[in-house]
This record gives structure tokens, C-alpha cells and sequence, in this order.
């Protein structure tokens, strides 16, 4: 199968997959009981406002057809309007995206930056007290919850240090704390995958021929094991963008970024169906992007992956 | 390394139940004992609180005390009286902390139940018949897989919670509480279960791929054996051990949800003690009682982190091919 027939499928299944969770998630949060009239009208409203707003709404449509008018609006691009302030969901949801984009970026490079060293240098000393304090490390950082530690380092830091913002969101400078924040839950899980990845390949032929060759142990650690040690971390990445996203709803919300992640804990609170499936339905596409991106990017970073090894 | 896997293929082959020398060798583990001992504390707290509080050894954790609070109606400090100190309703923390440890671990363990139930099912059905089957499930396991299993479940807790606004009037809201903890904690644990399955399919399954073209499997097939036969006879005690180690794991993650959801105010309802729904309400007093929200952070971080040493510690012994 070459290359373009088989991202033709990945491209048609992850399509699939998208339509399903739509369809899924559509029925899950309809099916939840909840006069939705109500919601947008008020607990004093008429039973005549609310028939009206029934109709206009197809509230009072069998929910198979709700279906229909639902994917007809997605398939023109439009993820409908929010029931509380009326606003296009579409809107909300891409004036939010580049808080939350960013502040993923920003956490990424900055766990990336701290794993990388730790995950070689458990690797080089493996078993000595450096690696079995990592691994300890490691497991507390992957036990914090993520809105408990938000508020400590806001506390600390920020609060008594002054070294942060508080909280908002006045430029970069606001994504720092937060970036950290979610640096520390992630930070654990990839020293430990990096270390087990420098590990094996430490133990290969090539890294023991450099060796032998008398290349000096910075450029047997970076120039020959590191890069295929990080080949795997690329997939995981791509997988983690999920749990991602669930820190960065915790972090959003005690830091007050207007992001993607207050959006949808707010539609919660207000009980704002087509918002919380506009927050659901991004969340999906991005994963499911996300895993098509690395799918593709691994053939290009492995090339032992094209050549059938 | 070709000498240690022969010989758990070979132990594997041998038997079609669970290897009985690691029973012993759990008890060498240190990470198993950490791990099982602070579960062990927290869950003897938390069976032990009612009667604690009989003794008068705990103070009942809803009750709202003026003399829990300073002149100003501020939440006391940690003193002799109050261990950890009270929060905005002087309520002790202490008291408050040991019954948060019941909801907790009896949602975190209710939904690890839930969710291994549904894994185990769509695992050990995709990997055994395989086909158009097998398709259909990993593609509807892949779509729970693209949400965020915490927006998912904040998104039904939330929207759960309003059929019950809907029933009575927001003022009324208090007079069912009893009835309601009830309700919330069996809807939070399915919600829980219900989003938290997922991680354990893929695993599950390839083993299943795997073990069901070894011999005595064929063997039996050979033999007559049914489809049922096979699974519950032959696979399922060979997964038994994977799914121990996910399990534990899957249990850290629970609870970190019910943390979750009560801190967003959708967990299990008041007057409850969460420690979620603890640290939410304590965070406008934290400049000047940090402990309302160290104490219940520190417990939860305490529990998860026992699960995690315990599911490490578990895949150490049982599952050695797949730990680091």
C-alpha cells in the first residue's frame, strides 16, 4: 500500500471517528433531562414563551431529527449559537483557541526542556541515587492534582514571591505560571519514558560501535542515542494532547486565562448545550489531529519505519 | 533478556491460572507495601469514622459551629482543639478530611469497577472475535478516546445536576439533600466509570490477540472447546494479571476525577466532605487559613499517589514484559 492510499484511509477513519463522537456525545447531552426552554428563558417564564421557544429551538422535534438539523449545521461550519448570551459558538470558541494554544505550546517546551536532560542523565546513571530519586519524583508529579497545585504555586510564587501575575491574562507573561503548572504534571511521565527509551537504546550495537570509535560520551548521549530515544516520545505527545487539554481546564480556571478551558467549565455552569458540544467537538478534533499528524510525521522521522525494518 | 522471556512464555503456557510465586514476592515489593499501606490507613480512617465520632474522637464533620470561628467569623488556624483547624463554617478540617476519605475511595473504587468492567468486556470481545466486531468496538472505544474523559464527565455531572434544579424550586434545593447524596454519589461513580474505561482496551485486547495463538489454546479449540469455554477458561485468567495492574492505576485516576468534579462544584453535592469540593470552598480563605486547602490537596495527592505506587509495584511482579 504506498504512502497516499493508506493517509487516505487514516484521513477517512479519523472522519469517521469524528461524525461518531458528534452523534454520540449529541445523544448523551440531549438525552440528560433538563427543560432546555428554561434554561434560556428563565425560571419565570410563561408555559406560551416557553412552547415558543420549543418551536423555534425544534425542541419539540423527535430528538432523531434534532440529529439531522445538528450535523446539517456542522456540515456548513457551524457549531449554532449559545443558548445564554446568544453569542455564535463558532466565535467564542476561536477568539479562546490561542490562549489555550498557547499555553499549551509554552507547557510542552517547557516539560521538554526539563525531561530531556533528567530522562538521559537517569538513563547514563541508571540505578544510582540520582535515578531512583527521578523515579520518585516522577510518580508524585504524575499524583498532583492539577487545580490543587495551580492554586499552591499561585500562592507561592505569585502571591507572596510576586515573581507571577496573580491571575488574567495580560500577554505572555500571564502563560508562565500556568505553563509551569501544567509543566509539573507532565514533566514526571516523560522523564520516565525518555529514561526507559535511553535505556534500550543505550543497549544497541551502534551507541556501543561510537563508543568503541572513542566518540567522546556528550556525543554518544546527544548525537546518537538521544534522537532515536525521542522518536517515541513524538507518538505519545500526540496521544497526551487529551489529557492536555483536561489540565488545562483546571489550570484556565484557577489562573482566570480565557481560554477554551473556562469556556466550557462556564457553559457547564450555565447549562449551555451547544456550547459544551462546541468545547467537546474541538476537543476531538483535536485529538483526532493530532494522532493523523504524528501517524504522518513518524514515517518522516523514522525513515526505518518507510523502509519496512 | 531471550532467557527471561522464554521462561515467561513458559510459565504462561504451563498454567492457565495467575503465577502463585508472586504472591510471595508482593510481599518483598516496596513499592507494594508503601502503596497498600497508606490505602490501608486511609481506608481503616474512613471505616473507622462514624465510630470515631461516637467516641468523640472526631468531631461530626457537618456540624456548624460559631465557637469554629474567630470573632471576625473567620475559619480558625490549626490549634489543640482543632487539629487542622476549621473552615468558613466552623467545621473542623480534621473531622471533615477522615469522612472525605469515604466518598473518595468508595467513588474512586465504585468507578474503577465500573470502568474495568466495561474494558475488560470491549477488550477481551475485540480481541477474541476480531473482524467486523473488533472494527466497531475500537472505533467507538477511539471516539470516547478524542474527549477529554474530565470535560466529558464535567459536561454529564453538570447537566445531571440540572434535572434535579428542575424537579424542585432552587429554594427548596436543601430539604432533599439527604435523598440527593445518595443519587450523586451512584451518578459520580458511573460517571466516573463510564468515561475512565478506555485506556485499558488496547492493552487488553493485544494480549488477548496474542495469547489466543498459543498452542494449548488451539489445543483446546481442537478439542471442542466452545467460544465461551476458551474465554473464561483460558484467556481471562491470562489477562487477570494485566488487568490487576491497570486497575490500581485506574483507581489513582479516579480519584483524581471525583477530586476533579467536586472542585468544579459537580462532584458528589453538599453538605458532602469532598476533598475537591473542600479546596474550593476553602480557596477564598486561603491568605488566612492556608490549611482548609493544604490539608484535603495533601490527602488527595497522599492517595493518589499510593495507587500509583501500588500499580507500579503490582506491574513489577505480575506483569514483568511490560515493565520498565
Amino acid at each position: 500500500m504506498n504512502f497516499l492510499s493508506r493517509f487516505l484511509t487514516r484521513l477517512f477513519w479519523s472522519g469517521v471517528t469524528l461524525l461518531g463522537t458528534a452523534v454520540l456525545v449529541f445523544f448523551l447531552i440531549n438525552v440528560m433531562p433538563g427543560d432546555v426552554a428554561r434554561i434560556i428563558a428563565g425560571p419565570k417564564a410563561t408555559p406560551v414563551v416557553l412552547a415558543e421557544i420549543h418551536h423555534s429551538y425544534h425542541l419539540d422535534e423527535p430528538i432523531w431529527k434534532r440529529l439531522g438539523f445538528y450535523l446539517d449545521q456542522l456540515a456548513h461550519g457551524d457549531l449554532g449559537h449559545s443558548y445564554v448570551t446568544d453569542q455564535s459558538v463558532t466565535q467564542a470558541i476561536l477568539t479562546r483557541l490561542p490562549v489555550t494554544a498557547s499555553l499549551a505550546a509554552t507547557a510542552v517546551v517547557m516539560w521538554l526542556l526539563v525531561a530531556v536532560p533528567l530522562g538521559v542523565l537517569t538513563a547514563k546513571y541508571r540505578g544510582r541515587w540520582f535515578d531512583r530519586g527521578v523515579l520518585v519524583g516522577a510518580t508524585f508529579s504524575l499524583s498532583l492534582p492539577a487545580f490543587w497545585l495551580a492554586r499552591m504555586l499561585q500562592y507561592g510564587l505569585a502571591y507572596k514571591l510576586g515573581w507571577f501575575p496573580v491571575a488574567g491574562f495580560r500577554g505572555f507573561t500571564s502563560l508562565l505560571l500556568p505553563g509551569i503548572t501544567l509543566a509539573f504534571l507532565f514533566v514526571g511521565y516523560y522523564a520516565r519514558l525518555i529514561h526507559t527509551n535511553m535505556v534500550e537504546v543505550l543497549d544497541s550495537p551502534y551507541v556501543r560501535g561510537a563508543r568503541a570509535r572513542g566518540a567522546s560520551e556528550a556525543t554518544v548521549l546527544f548525537r546518537h542515542a538521544l534522537p532515536n530515544a525521542l522518536i517515541p516520545v513524538v507518538t505519545v505527545l500526540g496521544m497526551d494532547v487529551a489529557g492536555l487539554l483536561g489540565g488545562v481546564l483546571f489550570t484556565e480556571n484557577v489562573f482566570a486565562l480565557p481560554g477554551i478551558g473556562t469556556l466550557a467549565v462556564q457553559s457547564v455552569f450555565n447549562l449551555d448545550v451547544p456550547m459544551i458540544m462546541g468545547t467537546v467537538l474541538l476537543s476531538a478534533t483535536l485529538v483526532v489531529s493530532a494522532n493523523l499528524a504524528v501517524d504522518i510525521l513518524y514515517r518522516w522521522i523514522d525513515p526505518r519505519i518507510k523502509a519496512g525494518y | 533478556m531471550s532467557d527471561a522471556s522464554v521462561e515467561i512464555g513458559l510459565s504462561v503456557a504451563e498454567s492457565a491460572s495467575p503465577d502463585r510465586r508472586a504472591v510471595p514476592e508482593m510481599f518483598r515489593s516496596r513499592l507494594i507495601l508503601t502503596g497498600s499501606g497508606i490505602i490501608l490507613l486511609f481506608a481503616v480512617l474512613a471505616l473507622a469514622a462514624p465510630l470515631l465520632t461516637q467516641w468523640h474522637i472526631l468531631r461530626e464533620p457537618l456540624l456548624q459551629n460559631l465557637n469554629g470561628l474567630d470573632a471576625e467569623g473567620m475559619p480558625l488556624s490549626p490549634s489543640g482543639r482543632y487539629l487542622l483547624g476549621t473552615d468558613n463554617l466552623g467545621r473542623d478540617v480534621l473531622s471533615r478530611l477522615v469522612y472525605g476519605a469515604r466518598v473518595s475511595l468508595a467513588v474512586g473504587i465504585a468507578a474503577m469497577l465500573t470502568a474495568t468492567c466495561i474494558g475488560l468486556t470491549i477488550g477481551l470481545l475485540s480481541g477474541f472475535y476480531g473482524g467486523k466486531l473488533d472494527m466497531g468496538l475500537m472505533r467507538f472505544t477511539d471516539m470516547n478516546l478524542s474527549i477529554p474523559s474530565i470535560l466529558l464527565a464535567i459536561a454529564f455531572a453538570g447537566l445531571m445536576d440540572g434535572k434535579i434544579l428542575h424537579l424542585h424550586p432552587a429554594w427548596l434545593h436543601w430539604r432533599f439533600l439527604d435523598l440527593k447524596l445518595q443519587r450523586g454519589m451512584v451518578s459520580v461513580f458511573l460517571i466516573i466509570g463510564f468515561v475512565s474505561w478506555t485506556g485499558m482496551v488496547r492493552v487488553i485486547r493485544g494480549q488477548v490477540l496474542s495469547i489466543k495463538e498459543r498452542d494449548f489454546v488451539h489445543a483446546s479449540r481442537a478439542l471442542g472447546a466452545s467460544n465461551a469455554r476458551l474465554i473464561f477458561r483460558h484467556l481471562l485468567p491470562n489477562v487477570i494479571p494485566t488487568v490487576i495492574v491497570l486497575a490500581a492505576m485506574n483507581t489513582a485516576n479516579t480519584i483524581m476525577l471525583e477530586a476533579g468534579l467536586g472542585y468544579l462544584g459537580v462532584g458528589v453535592p453538599p453538605p458532602a466532605p469532598t476533598w475537591g469540593s473542600m479546596i474550593a470552598d476553602g480557596q477564598a480563605y486561603f491568605i488566612s487559613a492556608p490549611m482548609i486547602v493544604i490539608a484535603p490537596g495533601v490527602a488527595i495527592v497522599l492517595t493518589v499517589l499510593a495507587f500509583n505506587l501500588l500499580g507500579q509495584g503490582l506491574q513489577e511482579v505480575l506483569d514483568p514484559n511490560r515493565a520498565r
